[in-house]
């Protein structure tokens, strides 16, 4: 593997240089889409200082269902970022080379929301302020402390897996990009840590990408299943399953596809990528969203229709709520629009084509979202024991204006986080692209 | 003594070379077993007859007897109260049996334990439910505390050690370590777990005279903390029932030290033997089959002398 030397196409690499770096900047419709982010983030900021005065009264969790929105969207955070760990680690790792474009869209995502993630359980705290405590009196027999370190050591790993490849590029574009500010210049400079395209660089390159993606794999695969397990371990009825790993795990796989079908259809067309991000490679990654949905399919068979089948109890309450109680539209809505239906159509190739598939990954991401709220809320709402004694509002959960709006906060920062990594440095890693015909990935592996 | 003594938790130094003084306060800071062995040796060599002595418990509860002009009452800490909440009291195993034959649902205890603990009228430490175990059975009331469980699984999931298991099997909470994650609310199988959403109910009685807080009866509440039953973990230390069980005018509750086997009716305070009691009243524990292994025990609602209640209302 690291008998491979780079030889990188010199024509090639102008003209893939010239389109990639062309969108990098910032321009004034990138600077208006920031302010207006920046602006709907304030807000949602404000509504996060409501609550840190208030306490968590301001949301609609009470003491029956003590979890809401936050652990989902958590879930979801933690689901989406998977991506990264999908596309460089396992697909890489088997050979695949048609990923090379977009290895770097999905790191970001993988970057932005694993960020963001820890931000969102921050907020769910009732005395944030008390963070330090988890380091200072951590207990290794919570899950939660489990989740703190592969979290952390997850969203490092993405970040160099990130930065890493970008070293080279950003030696490329430096020497390109004359009319990019001073700061920008330097920035590249400070980050392309004197790269020289030497051949003994690339292989120092390759060989920490390749032990980067071989240690991603089982941190995607920890991070999501201790996820899993923050509810799996509690004996409530809807937790209490024995398959939450893996049927978080492959749920991830499906989102984290939305995710990056969604990112890479808007590069093609707001950076004017058609030739890179083409056609092809958007039926490559439709029949990988095909895949990845079979599988969760499957573990959904399982994790529905067992329970439903024996009507245990209290399974039985949470069943009937799901499939013709109050929260049977969304959970048929996740289960038909954001699974069973993408899983069909994406048999036939007119579906795998770009606006197709855009359109079906908003489902899916959307079905993705609600998904994780079914998983959590309705379990919280069934206790083994009876809840009396309480007012009402207090017993049926109901999110709140302020909660909405630091939810939808968490998601305005991780679209920002995306932005800026998006017109700071180039999408599509360059050299990478410009190599001669020989299949890098492979090669790295 | 000024204030900043009393802050510190400091006796007045007296002016003699008087170190029993310093003794009282280690005594009551600590009251480690070790430090009952120097009373022993250290003040029966100097007792003198004119002296009047008194005996005193330590909080490990060993019994002592001090000359009675060296008494001072000390006040704990946070610190100290902490360190002391967290052991708990040596020898002991509290038990609680709940005769359901006899629950009128007259809600003293609910009562006496919210102002006890400074609960909102919508927080519960104990709450009485209305239990119906299947379509044919008539319903019953059935006051439900913490079970201070023997497998903990709120202690299990708590990140930071903020409730914990003590030795004489009650469960705590330290809120001023809790950083309301709330796993603890998930984890527990009998929802007796309470989040405070929001000011407590007292907060301008904290504002008004600030107070140290005490573990064992989780006073001053928190905003953003959680708070559960705690056995009158204060009362116990001072040699009382729990709030619930003294208030009960129905003799619902019977509470003890298990290994004494015995437990005292809180209302008559009439005292039995607790594994004849459950034993012929075929005593049980809350969903057994979880493994929790409660520390709370229920005499089922035979015979009972009350009507039975309206049939509940499960909120769904
Ligand atoms: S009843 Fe609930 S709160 Fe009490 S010890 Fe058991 S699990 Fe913990
Ligand atoms: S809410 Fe507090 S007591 Fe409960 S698990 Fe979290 S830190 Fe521990």
């Amino acid at each position: 593997m690291s008998e491979h030397n780079i030889k990188i196409n010199k024509e090639k690499l102008d003209k893939i240089a010239e389109d990639v770096l062309k969108p990098v900047g910032f321009n004034n419709a990138y600077i208006n889409w920031m302010l207006f982010l920046t602006v709907a983030l304030m807000a949602c900021i404000y509504a996060y200082v409501i609550q840190y005065r208030e306490g968590l009264i301001v949301t609609g969790m009470r003491d029956m269902v003590s979890w809401g929105m936050y652990i989902a969207n958590f879930v979801f955070f933690v689901a989406t970022a998977l991506v990264g760990m999908l596309i460089s680690g396992v697909i890489g790792l088997l050979g695949y080379t048609w990923i090379k474009p977009i290895t770097r869209i999905a790191e970001m995502i993988a970057v932005a929301f694993a960020a963001v993630a820890g931000l969102v359980i921050v907020s769910d705290m009732g005395r944030p302020e008390r963070l330090h405590h988890v380091f200072l009196y951590g207990r290794v027999q919570s899950p939660i402390l489990w989740d703190v370190t592969v979290v952390t050591t997850y969203l490092v790993i993405s970040t160099l897996l990130y930065m890493l490849p970008l070293i080279p590029d950003l030696a490329i574009a430096r020497g390109r990009m004359k009319n990019a500010p001073q700061w920008m210049l330097k920035l590249y400079k400070i980050l392309s840590f004197n790269w020289t395209h030497h051949p003994k660089q690339y292989q120092l390159l390759f060989k920490a990408t390749r032990l980067l993606i071989i240690l991603v794999i089982p941190t995607a695969f920890a991070i999501h299943t201790v996820t899993s397990w923050l509810l799996a371990v509690n004996s409530r009825s809807g937790w209490d399953s024995t398959i939450f790993g893996p049927y978080f795990l492959t749920g991830a796989f499906v989102t984290g596809m939305g995710a990056v079908i969604i990112a890479v259809f808007f590069f093609r067309n707001n950076y004017k990528l058609r030739s890179y991000l083409d056609e092809p490679l958007f039926d490559k990654m439709g029949k990988l969203l095909e895949f990845v949905c079979v599988v969760y399919f499957y573990f959904n068979l399982n994790e529905f229709v067992v329970p439903a089948y024996k009507m245990k109890e209290f399974d039985a309450i949470h069943i009937h709520e799901l499939f013709l109680g109050k929260h049977a539209l969304m959970f048929w809505f996740c289960q038909i629009c954001g699974l069973i239906v993408p899983m069909i159509v994406l048999l036939w190739k007119p579906f795998r084509k770009p606006v197709p598939l855009f359109v079906i990954s908003l489902f899916v991401l959307v079905g993705a979202w609600f998904k994780r709220y079914i998983i959590v809320i309705p379990t919280m709402e069934h206790p083994f024991l009876p809840v009396q004694n309480l007012p009402n509002e207090w017993v049926v959960y109901q999110p709140t204006v302020i909660e909405s709006a630091v939810t939808i906060g968490s998601i305005i920062m991780g679209i920002m986080i995306i932005s800026v990594l998006a017109k700071l440095f180039p999408v599509i890693p360059i050299w990478e692209m410009a190599e001669e015909d020989e299949e890098t990935k492979s090669k790295i592996i | 003594m000024n204030s900043d003594q009393l802050k510190k938790n400091e006796p007045a130094k007296s002016t003699g070379k008087n170190s029993r003084r310093d003794f009282m306060r280690k005594l009551g800071l600590i009251g480690a077993a070790a430090t009952t062995g120097a009373v022993a040796s250290g003040f029966t060599s100097q007792r003198t007859p004119e002296e009047e002595y008194v005996k005193v418990m330590t909080s490990d509860n060993k019994l002592v007897e001090i000359p009675k002009s060296q008494v001072k009452e000390v006040k704990l800490d946070t610190e100290a109260l902490q360190s002391r909440g967290r052991l708990g009291i040596a020898g002991k195993r509290w038990v609680m049996v709940i005769d359901l034959a006899k629950c009128r649902n007259a809600r003293e205890c609910i009562k006496g334990c919210q102002e006890h603990h400074h609960l909102h009228p919508y927080q519960y430490h104990i709450n009485t439910l209305v239990m119906q175990d299947n379509p044919q059975s008539a319903p019953y009331n059935m006051p439900k505390p913490c079970m201070h469980c023997d497998n903990p699984p709120c202690v299990s999931v708590c990140p930071v050690d903020a409730t914990f298991k003590r030795q004489d099997g009650i469960v705590l909470i330290d809120n001023e370590r809790c950083i309301g994650c709330r796993f603890c609310m998930a984890a527990c199988p009998y929802s007796v777990r309470v989040f405070n959403w929001e000011e407590p109910f007292q907060a301008q009685l904290y504002e008004a005279q600030p107070m140290e807080y005490d573990v064992e009866a989780n006073i001053p509440q928190k905003k953003g903390t959680i708070t559960k039953c705690l056995f009158s973990a204060d009362c116990l230390r001072g040699g009382d029932l729990p709030t619930c069980v003294r208030s009960c005018p129905n003799e619902v509750f019977y509470f003890g030290d298990e290994n004494e086997n015995a437990v005292t009716n809180g209302t008559t305070r009439e005292t039995v033997v607790l594994s004849e009691l459950l034993e012929k009243n075929a005593g049980y524990r809350l969903m057994e089959e979880l493994g929790t292994k409660p520390r709370v025990y229920y005499l089922p609602p035979k015979d009972r002398v009350f009507e039975a209640p309206e049939k509940p209302d499960h909120h769904s």
